[in-house]
């Protein structure tokens, strides 16, 4: 937790990032960024998602449909935060010459999106309330 | 300078990619802004509904800014500086900030 608040002040001290250690190959600094902007656009998929649940199901109860609108927010919000925290780190640890960070985010994240399609077949299977 | 930048030309086009990569980014930002001006603006229109419409547009216009900026700067020089943490933030801020004017139409 207490790492976070750090990273999350690097976030917007860009000069404190520089100091660390040596700067990387540019190239490996560009995938670095590449990998964030694709968690970038899993977590504007996520939130669009949301947005399109809430607009294209009315037929789905109230409850159902916000719940799962704002589920679904909620996990977009929670992603892109963590790709900008990760970033923040892996670009610190490739600065120190250190091994990359490892993370449980991208298997939560999978284990989330299956269990939802999971559920949605059987939902289109058995059929909605019978 | 030109003639040095050609031969250091990375052949694996990284710069290239990181640009295509924000483009897509872009992209999906403007599905999700198209989404959220849907969700703001269906059925009866409320002043709040058009106020979180124009949120929800200058979000999109700020994303837009940040891609254009990097894009130019991968663009000028041979080897580009790494993105700056202020703009990855501002992104995010982007980002998250649209989320939660989800929440707020959608309650």
């Amino acid at each position: 937790m207490i790492a976070f608040v750090r990273n999350v002040r690097l976030w917007f001290a860009p000069e404190d990032v520089r100091e660390e250690g040596s700067t990387p190959d540019y190239r490996f600094s560009l995938a670095n960024e590449r990998t964030f902007l694709a968690w970038v656009r899993t977590a504007l998929a996520l939130i669009g998602g949301g947005f399109a649940v809430d607009q294209f199901l009315p037929d789905l109860r109230w409850a159902w449909r916000v719940g799962l609108a704002l589920a679904l927010l909620g996990a977009g919000a929670l992603c892109s935060l963590r790709a900008v925290n990760h970033w923040m780190r892996c670009e610190r640890a490739m600065r120190r010459g250190e091994d990359l960070p490892v993370s449980r985010f991208p298997a939560l994240l999978s284990v989330v999106v299956a269990v939802v399609a999971v559920a949605m077949v059987v939902v289109v299977l058995v059929g909605w309330e019978g | 300078m030109s003639s040095a930048a050609a031969h250091e030309r990375d052949p694996g086009l990284q710069p290239e990619r990181t640009r295509l990569a924000w483009r897509r980014t872009t992209l999906a930002s403007t599905v999700a802004a198209v989404l959220a001006a849907k969700t703001a603006l269906h059925g009866d229109v409320s002043a709040a509904g058009i106020v979180a419409c124009a949120l929800c547009c200058s979000l999109w216009l700020g994303f837009l800014l940040v891609a254009h900026r990097r894009i130019r700067t991968l663009a000028s020089a041979a080897v580009p500086p790494a993105l700056a943490p202020r703009h990855a933030t501002a992104a995010i801020v982007c980002t998250v900030a649209m989320a939660v004017c989800g929440v707020a139409l959608v309650l």
